[in-house]
């Protein structure tokens, strides 16, 4: 049962000689309680109309002062004929559509629209044990909602009452009381306040699209020219229009209370967004023909496959997803291998149709992963939070990396010619942007630091060079010189022109992801 | 591995083709070399037939000023597109260099882009352009416009015309 107050009563008897729908009344009237709009359309009726007839103590209509109110008998059966006491307008039509939600919280609110919404969620063949609904209706809701509450406000304003529009239950809000426990039921999941899984239910009213449109005549500014063939009446334009204009102008724009239409709300496709998932982990490149992501020159495939479409596939197909986003701690050219533990990296999974995996899973997919190709290998592969991404750029700017190089010296070379590397510490070198990056990095003079090198003797020619260095050197550029634009370097130091046949990465030190023993 | 001076390709090689243009601006033998980066990025040297690299020749000053109102010193550009460099057409000087000979040459651009640098470490070192002509000693580096990195090079010679200049004029014997 409804509790109702006595000064809800003329809010019911104006709003339903307006034509409101049953919730709309109890919405008016500060309804708060979700079972209430979850009732039938039939039930709530008629204990709207019990209450009318009710007879407190009799009173005459236009006392001043006076909380209760009172009205004949003869106003019931007035109502249930559909006449009013003269405060709707003459043009008035026969349909039965709410003229303040359109519909939304009339035949939408029945279990048969709930089903539908269910069965599309279910097409869908998303996996989750809970959601969050969201509801989008047309703007001009809004409008009416305010005509409809200036025209109740003027009701009980003679009677010294006051309604704030914050205190009126939103349509929104309504809707969802009304759906919720069905839908959750249909899916058997928690329909919650906040989910990873997201369904939307939107509605349109194109019959009465112009009703918003008086507002940019009277509120010029609260509407942004906009950039595409898009409205310009967004919702948050006409809720902040609203809030600017006065009563007495809106009054002069917009019939109190809200005109009958046609046609209802016709509801959109009802659609699913589950958030993204985050894979990361650590991975090797044994390949020199290998690029880390695809490389395409004006629309055309220069090299097949690459390192994120390699790590990406499997993923994309287990956890169902619409697309991704690969991102790592620095990245290496083609003909560069990566050693050691591998680079770390995070593989972003967007719109997850499944997004729970156990751990064992999650090794069965490391082990898709290195199965499929032997130019990459994956490892501590886990699911972690976005926030955790972070760590993994700040890798790239902050920590070290050694590498390894297999070195030309056009000047003979023996190897007590190599002893010196050695000994030297934190060599300080700047190297302009190298030519071969020029075309798409700004030029600028990075001054970077070559921790500690050391070297193993292999011919009169050849040696290979190890060395530690700050994040963001250019290796090869240390080593030829790159026109003399990074100094110093090893021509420099070995006094000879040098040249780099091989670059391996050894180690990447950053200890992000948490490593995940075998 | 060999043992032996022979190596595998140098970083010109495997990254730049060699251009030519000859005899600029009619002045015999005055030869430049455009190494054209597979990034369609230009570094302007002299070719190894240029005067100012035969006969033991020094070099007494190299002058990045070549107008009044214009140095190529000055080009600044800022960002990933390159704003603010000075704009260049085929016979835009880069440079001019005066021999201890008293002898003076003008190094001009060959080709339509824009100015990202110019080498300044040969006006500190000018020993250095003519030690390493194509490589610490280039003289600038020019970044066509995106829609012109082919045709940058029309009017250009490839390496083997270039080298069928050189026998026609040994031929010839002309001075230079």
């Amino acid at each position: 049962m409804l509790s109702f107050k006595e000064k809800d009563r003329p809010i019911v008897r104006k709003l339903l000689c307006a034509g409101c729908c049953v919730r709309c009344v109890l919405r008016f009237c500060c309804v708060g309680t979700c079972s209430a709009y979850r009732r039938s359309y039939e039930d709530i009726h008629k204990e709207l109309l019990a209450f009318i007839s009710e007879e407190s103590s009799p009173q005459p209509h236009d006392a001043s002062g006076e909380e209760k109110t009172d009205e004949p008998t003869n106003k019931r059966l007035r109502i249930d004929e559909g006449s009013t006491e003269g405060s709707v307008t003459a043009a008035q039509t026969d349909s039965d559509i709410c003229p303040v939600c359109l519909g939304v919280l009339q035949d939408f609110c029945e279990p048969t629209f709930a089903k539908q919404v269910s069965d599309a969620v279910k097409n869908q063949q998303y996996e989750f044990d809970s959601l969050v609904l969201t509801v989008s209706l047309p703007a001009q809701l809004s409008v009416r909602e305010h005509s409809c509450w200036l025209h109740v406000k003027k009701e009980i304003r003679e009677k010294s009452m006051c309604l704030g529009k914050e205190d009126v239950i939103q349509v929104k809000d309504a809707f969802k009381w009304a759906v919720q426990g069905k839908i959750g039921q249909e899916l058997g999941a928690a329909v919650l306040a906040n989910s990873s899984c997201e369904v939307s239910v939107g509605f349109m009213h194109p019959e009465t699209e112009e009703d918003c449109h008086f507002l940019a005549n009277t509120c010029p500014d609260c509407f942004k020219p906009t950039k595409n063939k898009a409205s310009i009446f967004t919702r948050m334009a006409v809720v902040k229009a609203l809030e600017k204009i006065s009563e007495e102008k809106f009054s002069r724009h917009y019939p109190c209370p809200p005109k009958k239409t046609n046609t209802r709300c016709t509801a959109l496709d009802t659609t699913c967004l589950h958030t993204s998932v985050f894979i990361a982990g650590r991975y090797n490149k044994f390949s020199r023909e290998l690029p880390q992501t695809p490389w395409v020159i004006d629309g055309e495939r220069r090299m097949d496959g690459s390192v994120e479409e390699l790590i990406a596939a499997p993923l994309l197909s287990s956890f169902r997803a619409d697309g991704f986003n690969f991102s790592s701690s620095g990245r290496e050219d083609v003909d560069v291998r990566t050693l050691g533990n591998g680079r770390p990296f995070a593989v972003e999974l967007l719109n997850p149709h499944r997004a729970k995996f156990n751990r064992t899973e999650i090794k069965q997919l490391q082990e898709t992963i290195n199965q499929s190709s032997d130019k990459i290998r994956v490892r501590d592969l886990q699911i972690v939070t976005r926030e955790a991404t972070s760590r993994m750029k700040e890798g790239e700017e902050e920590k070290t990396k050694t590498y390894s190089a297999l070195i030309w010296t056009q000047k003979a070379i023996d190897s007590t010619d190599l002893e010196f590397l050695a000994n030297i510490k934190d060599l300080k070198i700047a190297q302009k942007t190298p030519l071969r990056v020029l075309h798409r990095r700004p030029l600028a003079v990075r001054p970077r630091l070559i921790h500690s090198m050391s070297s193993i003797y292999l011919d009169r020619h050849h040696f290979t060079l190890k060395l530690c260095t700050q994040a963001g050197t250019y290796i090869k550029e240390f080593v030829h010189g790159d026109f003399g634009r990074t100094k110093p370097n090893l021509c420099d130091l070995m006094k000879t022109n040098a040249d780099i046949l091989e670059l391996d990465v050894e180690s990447v030190d950053i200890d992000w992801p948490p490593a995940i023993p075998d | 591995m060999e043992d032996s001076e022979k190596k595998a390709p140098s970083v010109i090689d495997r990254y730049f083709t060699r251009w030519y243009r000859t005899d600029l601006k009619g002045k015999s033998c005055e030869d430049h070399c455009i190494l054209q980066h597979s990034n369609r990025i230009c570094v302007i040297t002299l070719a190894e037939s240029h005067p100012i690299l035969q006969n033991g020749r020094k070099i007494k000053n190299i002058n990045y000023q070549i107008s009044d109102g214009c140095s190529r010193l000055k080009n600044k550009v800022s960002g990933k597109s390159k704003r603010g460099g000075q704009f260049l057409t085929e016979f835009a000087p880069l440079c001019r260099i005066t021999c201890t000979d008293e002898q003076e040459y003008t190094i001009f651009s060959c080709i339509r882009g824009r100015l990202l640098e110019v080498n300044e470490a040969i006006l500190n070192k000018p020993d250095l352009l003519l030690e390493k002509p194509s490589t610490e000693g280039y003289i600038a580096v020019i970044l066509p416009k995106f829609e012109e990195s082919k045709s940058v090079t029309e009017g250009l010679l490839t390496r083997e015309q270039y080298e069928e200049v050189l026998t026609k004029r040994n031929q010839q014997e002309e001075p230079c």
